[in-house]
């Protein structure tokens, strides 16, 4: 497994329509298990809604980890994703 | 007459008939022995009509409102097509339950998981899961959509709109809105605001149902709505209206003119913002750029400094948003009335002339260094001037200039990109930098007054005392002169020097402006258009004499 932890920079956090494209980023990596954990709670990347409803806001920090298939350079290419967009 | 009060969300005065939103009720009917095969099925099928229907809304939204409005379809469609959404849906319909009572529970449980979450946006996204679900029930059961039936044009009252409601009425029935619900930041408040069409919200139980049909006037500006006006009100409201009416209309005509008096003499008008969020209203009311950006946002709305990439981030908005047009960012303005915890800054006595703005920057580089990194860096990506607040001496500026050539020799170093041609100019607040604006000209590319804070000190009165009002008096000829001054120090070194304090916005003082040579107003976004009329009806050289004689003369002219 490969993690990497992110403090959300973007002003709206990951509400519905950035959750949305992150959800369809992840549609991409199908040999991959991708968790979004903040505190205690973890969600599976996949769900949009499970994300939605964790309320992740800027200055909250995450981690993200990644389980499978070519794990190592899915994870760099998602972190790349979060510096975009959050 | 009965007056109902609510909150205004979308400005304008509109009279017609009440009608309620007639909502298609789909009956769901519940059973506990359908075979999940067929209705998963038929899930798959109505999910599938579900996402081209809200394609094609998104479409209409698009075309009638923007790509916000589009966006919100968009979002729409994932949740239908959510892999959460479709899980709890399969786990329900494997207890044999009907998929129109599935739907039915999965969206209240969904629902009720974003109206308990504590942000205001989050939960305004139950109506969001309501209305998805709903669009797949009404597919499902073939239920007809609802509407305005009404062969003349209405003042629509609902409990509250869903978007999609919104979006799907037929916009020449409407007049205005009326919720009983609802938020500011409700998509149908901010649809309303983005159509033009006045609309008041959270009228609770004040909305009767035996109201229907009866004449009623709303008021967006005031959130007030008027039930059987009398004949006083009717023609005060109405003649409310008229005048709007007629001020919008001129307003509107001036979008996309330039900002010049009848003798020639032209003028750029910017805004002024606070927040990257309010780039659209400069750009929907024809702001030539933006002449104040306060920064301070980002550090009020953190628990602790706010980092170079967050920074980065906001500014490249603002300045890829503007597509090219100038954008003076000021750096960090906080100290005086603007105390933020984290700074640990020592409770002072007379915090207006102590440690803030830029001397808290200059005292503490490390805070400074990461707002121009963050700054250069956006620079890239537009059009980029950096102004420095409540300058009083030269040396402050040379060594704050000191601090971006250093900057930028670390962007250089760890090859990073940003503008070469990034204009590095001042705030004017001090009675001091005016004085000596002749030399602090040579040391940037441009000027800003800060009319606010030069008032308070030039005069020496406490801007935020209420009991000060007749003192304060930001039309004085000492803040007037000064301001002369400084323009004609800037013009002597060929730099250029604006506004951005309140003062800009003085329509009685555009005329006074305008003689004096100040080249840029930055006001706030709402403010553009009628300070276009004024420069516009203006005619400097009838003027300018008078006005500068006046202003100069060692007579009071009362």
């Amino acid at each position: 497994m490969k993690s990497f932890d992110y403090v959300i920079t973007d002003p709206v956090g990951i509400h519905a329509r950035p959750a949305g494209i992150l959800v369809k980023e992840i549609k991409n990596y199908t040999g991959c298990t991708v968790t979004v954990t903040k505190g205690a709670k973890s969600v599976n990347a996949l769900k949009l809604m499970a994300l939605m409803g964790m309320g992740i806001k800027q200055g909250d920090t995450v981690t993200v980890s990644v389980e499978g298939d070519n794990e190592e350079e899915v994870a760099a290419k998602i972190e790349a994703f979060f510096k975009t967009y959050f | 007459m009965i007056t109902i009060q609510g909150k205004g969300v979308s400005a304008g005065v509109a009279a017609g008939p009440l009608y309620f939103y007639q909502r298609a009720k789909a009956e769901v009917k519940r059973s506990t022995s359908a075979v999940f095969e067929t209705e998963w099925k038929r899930f798959k099928d109505a999910q599938t009509k579900a996402i081209e229907q809200l394609g094609a809304l998104a479409d209409k939204a698009r075309a009638e409102a923007g790509d916000e409005a589009a966006l919100l379809f968009e979002t729409h469609q994932l949740m239908a097509e959510d892999l959460d959404y479709e899980e709890a849906i399969e786990e329900a319909l494997r207890g044999g339950i009907n998929i129109e009572a599935v739907i039915s529970d999965v969206r209240d449980q969904f629902a009720e998981m974003f109206a308990q979450m504590e942000d205001a946006y989050m939960q305004a996204r139950a109506a969001d899961v309501k209305d998805v679900s709903n669009r797949i029930i009404g597919i499902l059961t073939g239920a007809v959509q609802g509407g305005i039936d009404s062969d003349v044009p209405v003042i629509l009252a609902a409990d509250d709109l869903a978007p999609s409601e919104t979006v799907q009425l037929d916009k020449s029935k409407i007049l205005g809105f009326i919720t009983e619900g609802g938020s500011g930041s409700s998509h149908t408040a901010i649809l309303a605001r983005t159509m033009g069409i006045p609309a008041i919200i959270g009228v609770g139980d004040q909305l009767k149902a035996e109201y229907a049909g009866r004449e009623v006037i709303v008021d967006g500006g005031t959130g007030t709505a008027v039930l059987e006006p009398d004949s006083d009100t009717r023609v005060y409201l109405m003649k409310k209206q008229e005048d709007q009416r007629k001020l919008q209309e001129m307003l509107d005509q001036l979008k996309g003119k330039e900002n010049v008096t009848k003798d020639g003499h032209s003028i750029r008008i910017y805004c002024n913002i606070g927040n990257p969020e309010d780039v659209p209203t400069v750009l929907s009311n024809d702001g030539g750029g933006i002449g104040l950006f306060r920064s301070e946002f980002l550090y009020l709305g953190c628990d602790d400094f706010p980092t170079e990439d967050y920074q980065f981030e906001a500014y490249k908005k603002v300045l890829s948003d503007m597509g090219g047009k100038e954008v003076v960012i000021r750096t960090l303005d906080i100290g005086a009335d603007k105390q933020i915890g984290y700074f640990n800054l020592p409770h002072e006595e007379n915090p207006a002339m102590g440690n803030r703005a830029l001397r808290i920057c200059l005292n503490r580089p490390e805070i400074f260094r990461t707002q121009l990194r963050a700054l250069y860096r956006a620079s890239a990506y537009g059009k980029l001037c950096i102004m420095f607040p409540m300058v009083a001496s030269v040396w402050e500026v040379r060594e704050a200039k000191k601090v971006c050539e250093q900057v930028k020799k670390e962007l250089d170093a760890e090859g990073i990109a940003y503008s070469s041609d990034v204009q590095v100019g001042i705030m004017i607040e001090t009675p001091s930098a005016a004085i000596i604006s002749d030399r602090l000209a040579k040391e940037v590319d441009f000027f800003s007054c800060g009319t606010n804070d030069l008032t308070q000190y030039t005069l020496a009165c406490d801007r935020q005392n209420n009991d000060l009002g007749r003192f304060f008096d930001p039309h004085h000829p000492a803040v007037l002169r000064l301001l002369k001054l400084v323009t004609d120090n800037a013009h002597k070194n060929g730099i250029w020097v604006g506004i951005c304090g309140e003062l800009g916005a003085d329509l009685q003082l555009t005329e006074t402006f305008l003689s004096i040579g100040i080249d840029e107003l930055s006001v706030s976004p709402r403010a553009v258009l009628p300070l276009r009329r004024k420069v516009r009806e203006s005619n400097v050289a009838q003027v300018r004499d008078r006005l500068l004689g006046d202003l100069l003369s060692d007579q009071t002219s009362v």
